[in-house]
């Protein structure tokens, strides 16, 4: 296989609290090939995002910081990158689509003059032509008549089409590595859909990897050839996605497929099931395996040490000591 | 389209619109004050002295004989010419500090938001006659004096809108396509935090010109024979028992036109703060 595009090794970031360490993302390896869709699955809290701001050099100082790891992107380290460094990477080899596009766009600007500066930021165009470009761009993402919407204000679109225009201006570039964050999360499940089939087609479009950031497990199905589970701050199972949904094996990712609700006939009526408890407090994370409170098979192994991240067959790890 | 609402919303509403017609009136009046006034506001007139109204002189003569209207008029380009330097004094250094400190915070948010407490510490006319004493009196040096005055009420205005806007997701969107930090500031933040400068400038006007007012009554200010309203006042002053109408007719101009930014500034504010609705 080539060369993976992303490489996260051994990344630890930290939040330096009042209350003491919060240990957001504690030792994350992960790796994404070119033309690949990685996604990233966990409850809210489990240190996806983080893992995201991590790779963008974004995670907020001086209260948030990577302690430890490396990232490889194109075989240089962005840990070890300068801010100058990386500003020249964001937006340009490396974009990012937020959560909520209501918020993620300016009050003030027309949508064109958004994308038109995101291709200005990195590529030395007269005006006239980025503004041509960005109407290219709200084509290429699938809003109708372009050249008038290209004029409008965030305000008056709908949330589908603003974040179409998120996804239009973190591609302006043509970045080999688009982060996608909860990209549908805050959208209607119609405009979700769309917007999932249109990140997938531009991908192949413009060439772009994905790392996709999700909560819904149908999501990641869609479109993510490899998923990684979070859990608390470490991948909990990593595998391709049609492994991870025949055979999940780790009992947190059995637990996120059973609480799906799914469709039977009638006569199976039976409870949703879920996982018991909550996400545990960063601040006081238990020793030994990080899943011990809310799991179903848990014994003492798991409350003494932490389990290792195991390959239990090629392609398919766990962090779990059922499957030592 | 949201300028045109704004427009539509303004119309509708009456303080602003009471508001905006006193300071058009003022404004048009200073403009075409030349050829409107009936006498020359300097050239005194010693036969008329401390006259009433008349219909040769409708606000009367002031203790020179010179004409109370016509140097009303000329006043009322002053006191908008002041105004709008002294609020710029203000508004201009008030923002960048405003916008520095509230983006960046801790390090630079603490020097320059004390020092702006330890401005605010006084009371605004003290620290106003204080700088013109140093800086001498004259009307140029009441301007600057009334800026620096209000220069930590812009910084803190910015500043706080700031301190929200710097946690929106577009300023994280911006830097994730690789926009600088002054780049952010100016072009992203900057234009989000204009709704409340605007109503704080117009507000402010009114005060400037209230407190340059004041400065002039004091003497601080514009040096005679300028025809300034507070400087007027206070040469009315002494005639109050006899000739009231010597400090009756620009205190009522400054009152006009304080009141007209006042009506206006609040009108406005009711229109582009949305969190007041």
């Amino acid at each position: 296989m080539a060369n993976p595009l992303l490489e996260i090794q051994g990344l630890k970031t930290f939040f330096f609290t009042r209350k003491g360490i919060v240990k957001a993302v504690d030792g994350v390896d992960l790796s994404l090939n070119e033309g690949e869709t990685l996604g990233l699955v966990g409850e809210s809290g489990c240190g996806k995002t983080v893992t995201a701001l991590s790779v963008m050099r974004l995670v907020p100082e001086p209260i948030g910081r990577i302690v430890e790891g490396s990232i490889n992107f194109e075989g240089r380290d962005i840990v070890k990158m300068t801010e100058s460094e990386m500003r020249k990477i964001r937006g340009n080899r490396i974009s990012m689509v937020f959560q909520e596009p209501m918020t993620s766009l300016n009050p003030v600007f027309k949508a064109g003059f958004q994308i038109a500066e995101a291709i200005q930021l990195h590529q030395e165009v007269p005006a006239k032509e980025a503004w041509k470009r960005s109407i290219e761009m709200l084509r290429l993402v699938g809003i109708p008549s372009p050249e008038s919407r290209v004029n409008e204000y965030p305000h008056q679109m709908s949330g589908g089409m603003r974040q179409r225009v998120m996804i239009a201006m973190a591609l302006s570039c043509r970045p080999k590595l688009m982060i996608a964050d909860e990209p549908t999360t805050a959208l209607d499940v119609t405009i979700q859909a769309q917007i999932l089939d249109l990140i997938n087609r531009l991908k192949e479009r413009v060439g772009s990897s994905i790392l996709l950031i999700t909560h819904n497990l149908g999501v990641v199905a869609e479109v993510a050839q490899y998923v990684g589970v979070m859990y608390a701050g470490h991948i909990m199972e990593y595998s391709d996605v049609n492994r991870l949904f025949k055979n999940p094996k780790h009992p947190y990712t059995i637990g996120l497929f059973q609480s799906i609700p799914r469709k039977r006939g009638p006569a199976h009526r039976e409870r949703l099931q879920v996982i018991p408890g909550l996400v545990p407090d960063l601040l006081g994370l238990p020793i030994g395996c990080k899943f011990q409170d809310r799991c179903s098979q848990v014994f003492q192994k798991c409350k003494n040490e932490p389990p290792p991240f195991v390959e239990i067959e090629p392609g398919h790890q766990v962090r779990c000591w059922l499957y030592e | 389209m949201e300028k045109v609402e704004a427009l539509s919303e303004l119309k509708k509403n009456k303080t602003a619109m009471v508001g905006l017609i006193l300071i058009c009136f003022l404004l048009i009046l200073a403009l075409i004050g030349p050829w409107i006034s009936p006498y020359n506001p300097l050239v005194p007139d010693p036969i008329n002295r401390l006259k009433g109204p008349s219909w040769s002189h409708l606000f009367g003569t002031d203790s020179l004989g010179r004409d109370i209207l016509s140097r009303v008029i000329y006043g009322s380009r002053i006191s908008i010419i002041i105004g709008l330097i002294a609020v710029s004094i203000s508004l201009v250094p008030g923002a960048i500090l405003g916008l520095l400190s509230g983006f960046y915070g801790r390090r630079v948010d603490e020097p320059i938001m004390r020092l702006m407490d330890i401005m605010l510490a006084f009371p605004a006319i003290l620290l106003a006659i204080f700088i013109t004493a140093i800086l001498g009196p004259s009307l140029l040096n009441t301007m600057i004096a009334v800026g620096i005055v209000y220069i930590p009420h812009y910084a803190r205005i910015v500043r706080s809108s700031v301190l929200s806007l710097k946690e929106q997701l577009f300023v994280q969107a911006v830097r994730s396509l690789g926009g600088s930090n002054l780049r952010i500031i100016a072009l992203h933040i900057f234009p989000n935090t204009i709704p409340p400068i605007i109503i704080y400038a117009t507000l402010g006007m009114g005060t400037a010109v209230l407190q340059a007012a004041a400065l002039g009554f004091l003497g601080l200010g514009a040096q005679p024979p300028t025809p300034e309203w507070g400087a007027m006042l206070s040469e009315g002053r002494q005639y109050i028992q006899n000739a009231p109408h010597v400090a009756a007719f620009p205190g009522v101009a400054i009152f006009m036109l304080v009141l007209g930014f006042n009506l206006f500034g609040d009108g406005l504010r009711d229109i582009l703060d949305p969190s007041l609705r």
